[in-house]
Order: structure tokens, then sequence, then C-alpha cells
């Protein structure tokens, strides 16, 4: 059940990812596309929080997004953003939230490095992806293969993501564990 | 009245508070001691957000282990640090909160809130962003906040320390005229000059109980050295 | 909070929030069945002039479009290979309208409006759904975005000071420490209002 304790770290964790959303995207020169923090903060909510609450937060999130705050990186926000083609990333965080905390969650007693990087790639890439681009697919009328080849060039910088929210998730764990197990 | 029996609490085995038995029912009681002596988790155990783990704590005659409610309702908390106790994004909302917490109909609020505002002397802090507000104001708002639910004791662990002089007098001209039975913990031992009755902690034990002058004096002595 | 809002009075704006919201999705869904680029040219027109109606200037109308552009011109530019520029078009068009319309509903309904028609919708599954708790969590929320944005910056400067402030690990940890830590003591300061007593009553028995 939902006490106290966790519905203020479920909004806080939102009002978190809405931090990572002033920070400046690092655009990789060669191909245009931005690298931004928000999809770290993905990862960090499943891995700190745990699936229930790191989902929930991110539910939050995209509701005080959807509502009309400019919360997303670059100052977006509205009803607009879930409509555009990248809508299905921004619905798939919160599977991707759940899968990491999910993961995390099982390997908890164990969890080091190493597991919790499987967790954010698994959870915050690999799921994300796989409901993010059927959603291009269908929604911009382009073939599979097409929006894969195009999502290609994120995975360098997710990757790196994984790693460093992977220390920050192990780090918390030996600081200020919230998930119990 | 304000009963405990010997209580005890301990955090991963060790004891923070031994064998603590008393009775408050002045109107102001002072609590003093140095860092960790078990202040706040005395404070805390009063309106049942701490629970004892041998003994029992009771306010009004309801036992804080099985009347959590009651007990809470009873008794108004006032933090060290407001930042953490003003929950909505402007004074007024924040007004609300607890109102609605005890299911007060609509209007009642709104009128209730208007009443407070004015009565307090923050009507102009009323549709501000409580993120904007200085330290003393937001140590007001949150104590307002409290006064609102109109509980028959108010604790307030250090509300002065993050203040500065001109606030830390504001904050205490509104509690010393406060009808309410306070129980006050603080470092400021020249505020505690008028109250009726001060406890000192030292080492999870009461050091002393008695007036101002006596429990002052036997915590500099102990402690100050 | 600054929002996405833009204040003035017009009927679009006198909409109730909840209409607005719930035409939205049904102009989503019927969007998706139309194969006639003429009812959507027709629609696009609508929606345009809608933004006139609500007296938003076209500055601000096209800037909802523009962080889509990106992405809207390479889904053109595929389309015009995959398939033919009819369709090109079609595609990139009904994204544009759904876009606008979606931004139309935010710039003219208040947030606080948004998010009281949001709780309404949501008492309807009140069963299901706790309102007062998702309705504490959304202030909090709003409440404690300046409150981190503030705690960032001091870890920020404290790092600085040290040299660090370009190792983001050392800037990522006493923040989230920092902020789990206060979470602790607002949940605390959330019961001691008797946040607590919500449970009981709506359900008319206490737990435990
Ligand atoms: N939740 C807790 N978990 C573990 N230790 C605690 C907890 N709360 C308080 N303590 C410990 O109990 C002791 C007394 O704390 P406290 O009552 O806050 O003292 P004071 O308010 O007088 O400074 C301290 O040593 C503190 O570290
Ligand atoms: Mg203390």
């Amino acid at each position: 059940m939902m006490n106290t304790k966790d519905i203020v770290y479920i909004a806080l964790f939102a009002a978190l990812m809405a931090g990572l959303g002033f920070v400046p995207a690092i655009t990789i020169p060669s191909i245009g596309v931005p690298v931004t923090a928000q999809s770290l903060g993905i990862m960090l909510a499943g891995g700190i929080l745990g699936a229930k609450r790191g989902a929930l937060s991110i539910v939050l999130f995209l509701v005080l997004v959807a509502v009309g705050l400019p919360l997303l990186a670059g100052g977006r926000g509205g009803l607009g953003v879930f409509s555009g083609a990248s809508g299905g990333f921004l619905l798939g965080w919160i599977a991707a939230a759940y899968a990491v905390g999910y993961i995390v969650e099982k390997y908890w007693n164990k969890l080091n490095i190493i597991s919790a990087a499987g967790a954010c790639i698994l959870g915050g890439v690999v799921l994300l992806y796989a409901i993010g681009i059927p959603w291009v697919t269908v929604a911009a009328s382009i073939p599979f293969m097409k929006a894969l080849m195009g999502s290609l060039a994120f995975i360098p910088g997710d990757l790196i993501k994984a790693v460093f929210a992977s220390a920050v998730i192990v780090a918390v764990k030996n600081q200020y564990p919230l998930i119990s197990k | 009245m304000i009963t405990l029996q010997s209580v005890n609490v301990g955090f991963n085995g060790r004891p923070v508070l031994e064998d603590v038995s008393l009775q408050l029912q002045e109107q102001r009681v002072g609590v003093i001691g140095l860092n960790g002596s078990g202040k706040s988790t005395f404070a805390r155990l009063l309106n049942g957000l701490q629970l004892p783990d041998a003994g029992a704590v009771s306010v009004d005659g309801f036992d804080s282990r099985k009347d959590g409610r009651k007990v809470r309702r009873r008794v108004g908390f006032v933090f060290q640090n407001p930042d953490n106790q003003i929950v909505y994004p402007t004074v007024r909302e924040d007004m609300s909160f607890g109102l609605k917490n005890l299911k007060y109909p609509k209007q009642d609020i709104e009128q209730r809130i208007e009443k407070a505002l004015s009565l307090y002397g923050i009507d102009h802090l009323a549709d501000r962003l409580t993120h904007q507000l200085s330290g003393g104001e937001k140590q007001l708002v949150a104590l307002v906040g409290v006064l609102i639910m109109q509980p028959e004791y108010i604790v307030l662990d250090e509300p002065t320390t993050l203040l500065d002089l001109r606030n830390k007098r504001r904050l205490m001209s509104i509690v010393r005229e406060l009808g309410q039975r306070i129980i006050m913990i603080t470092h400021d031992l020249d505020l505690l000059s008028e109250f009726d009755r001060v406890l000192c902690f030292h080492d999870g034990k009461l050091l002393a109980d008695g007036t101002p002058e006596i429990v002052i004096e036997k915590y500099l002595n102990t402690c100050d050295k | 909070m600054i929002s996405l809002y833009y204040p003035a009075t017009s009927p679009v704006h006198k909409l109730a929030a909840g209409i607005k919201v719930l035409l939205l999705l049904i102009l989503g869904t019927v969007l998706f069945q139309v194969e006639q680029i003429e009812i959507l040219v027709g629609v696009a027109v609508l929606v345009v002039s809608l933004y006139g109606v609500a007296k938003i200037p076209f500055k601000l109308a096209f800037g909802q479009l523009r962080p889509a552009l990106y992405l809207l011109a390479i889904v053109f530019i595929a389309q015009i290979f995959i398939s033919d520029l009819e369709t090109a078009i079609f595609v990139v068009l009904r994204f544009a309208i759904l876009i606008l319309a979606a931004s139309l509903v935010t710039l003219t309904t208040m947030m606080s409006d948004m998010i009281a028609a949001l709780e309404k919708g949501l008492s309807l599954f009140q069963r299901w759904i706790p309102v007062a708790k998702v309705s504490l969590a959304l202030s909090l929320t709003i409440r404690f975005i300046p409150v981190i944005g503030v705690i960032t910056q001091e870890v920020r400067e404290a790092q600085r000071v040290r040299g660090m402030e370009r190792n983001l690990f050392a800037i990522f940890m006493p923040t989230i420490i920092r902020t789990l830590k206060m979470g602790t003591e607002i949940a605390e300061a959330l019961d001691a209002r008797s946040f607590d007593a919500e449970d009981e009553i709506s359900t008319g028995k206490s737990k435990k």
C-alpha cells in the first residue's frame, strides 16, 4: 500500500525529473541528435524507488507536462507533445521505469554496478525503444527498419546514461536505501 | 494533559530515550539539551509521529499507540525547517491542507482561512508563492498552517533556529500570545525565561525538570564543560 | 511556476477544461480514420481559425510546432521516398493538426483548471484511484520543483569550491540524498497535519 512517505517520494522524483529538464541537452554534432538528461531520470526513478513508485513518479511527471507545464527538456510541454511521433517514447518512459525498478528489486540483495547497468539497459533502453519505435512506425507510417535506423543514433548516449545511472543507483542503495527486500 | 509512562525509544539497538516518565499540564514548557540528547525524539513522541518501544504516551487520555489519529489531531507540530512543512505552491492553498484532512466543508475552510490569515497578520502573503517567501515568513506560514487546525497543544521543535533576530522576535511574540499549551524545544535559553517549566535531556535521560532558572543552571553546569 | 497558459478572454478560453480535453481525444481518434486529404485540410483550417478566435498571436501558435519540425521534416522526406508526395503531405498535416489542437487546449486552459478537471475526472474512478493522494502528489511536485532547483544550486556551489563542478556524479549524489532526506521530513510534516486521517474517513474503516 501507498503510505505518506511513498507519495512524497513519488512527488519528489517527479520534481527531480523536472529538474533534469533544465539540464541543457548535449547535441551530438554529426547527427544532430539531442541527448537529454531526462531519460537518465527514468532509470534513476525505477532504480531508486523501485518498480511501482518509480513508474508512478513518471506518470505524475507526465501528467504535469500534459496539463501544461513546460517541463520536458527544451521547455516543451502541454498535450501537444503526446500527439507527436515521439509520444510513444514518453509513454514508454513509464514502462521503462517500471522495468528498471522490477529488475533492480529482483537483484536487490546482490545489486552491483553490473546488474544495475543490466537493469538500466534492459528497461531504460531496450524496452523503451521496443515501445517507442513501433509507435513512430504506426504514427508516421514509416517502415519499421527505417524508424529503427533513425533511432540508432541515440543508442551510444543511452548506454553512457545507463552506466552512469547504475553507479548512482548502487551508491544510493548504500547510503539511503528505499527498496526493502 | 500529556502523560509519559516509563517510555523507552531506541534506534538500531541503541537507546535514545530511557525510562522517561512525566506529566505535562503547564501552559508553556521548554525543552533543552545538547544535540543528539533525544529532544526531537521526545517531541515526536508527543503527537504519535514516534511510538514508544516500551511504556506509553497518552494525550488527554488517548493512547498514542491505539488512538494515533486523535492524538495527532490534538497535538500540532512545528518543525525546524519550514521548507519541509509547506506542501502547497501558494500560502492560501497550504492553509487549506490541514482543514481538508479534517474534512471541514469547503465553505467553512475558506472562512477559517480568511480568519486565520488576518488574525496572525499574514493576509498580505495569502496569494504569494510559498517558495518565494523569506525564511521568517515561511516559518510563520508553517505555524499558522498548524494553528488553523486548532490543536489543544503545539509542539515546536527548534522553530527559531533558522531565523534572524527580527523574525525570531516576531514568531515568539505570536507564540507568547497563543491560548494553546506550548511545548517548545530550543537552544535559545533567553526565550525560556517566562516559561512555566523547563525539561533538560541529557544522553536520553531527563537530567532536570523544574523552573527555568534552576534547570538552565543545571544544564549549563553539566553540559557546558 | 511558469506555465504555457496564454491569458485572454475568448470562447475557447471559457470552454470547460474537461470538455476541451474530451474534444481533443475525439479529434485524435477520428483523425486517424480519415482518408481524404480534403477533410484533413478542412480540419486544419478549422484548428488554425480557432487560434484566431482564441486571440493567440501567430508567432506563439507557430512556436508550438517548432520543436516538432525536425521530426516532421524527417517523416516528410521518408514518406516521399517510401510512397509519394501526397502521402507525405497527408501524414505531416495530420501530425501538425494534432499538435496544434493539443497545444491550443494547453494555451487556453489555466493549469489550476486543468488539474481541477483532472481531479474531477479521476473522482469518477474513486473506487480504484485514491484521488486525494493523487491531488496531494500533484501539488507537492509543483511545490518542490523550485526547492530542488535550490538544492542543486547549493550542491553545485559546494562542489565548485572543491573543484568538482564538472563531476556529474558529485553533483547528482548529494542532490538525490538531500532530496530523499527532505522527503522523510516532508512525510512526517504531512502526517503531523493529520494527512493520514484521510483513508479512515473515506473508506469508513481504519486499516491495520
Ligand atoms: N530515525 C532515526 N534513526 C536512527 N537514529 C535516530 C533516528 N532519529 C534519531 N536518531 C538518533 O537518536 C539520537 C537523538 O536524536 P534526536 O532526538 O533528534 O536529538 P536532538 O533533537 O536532541 O538533537 C541521535 O543520536 C540520533 O542520531
Ligand atoms: Mg532535534
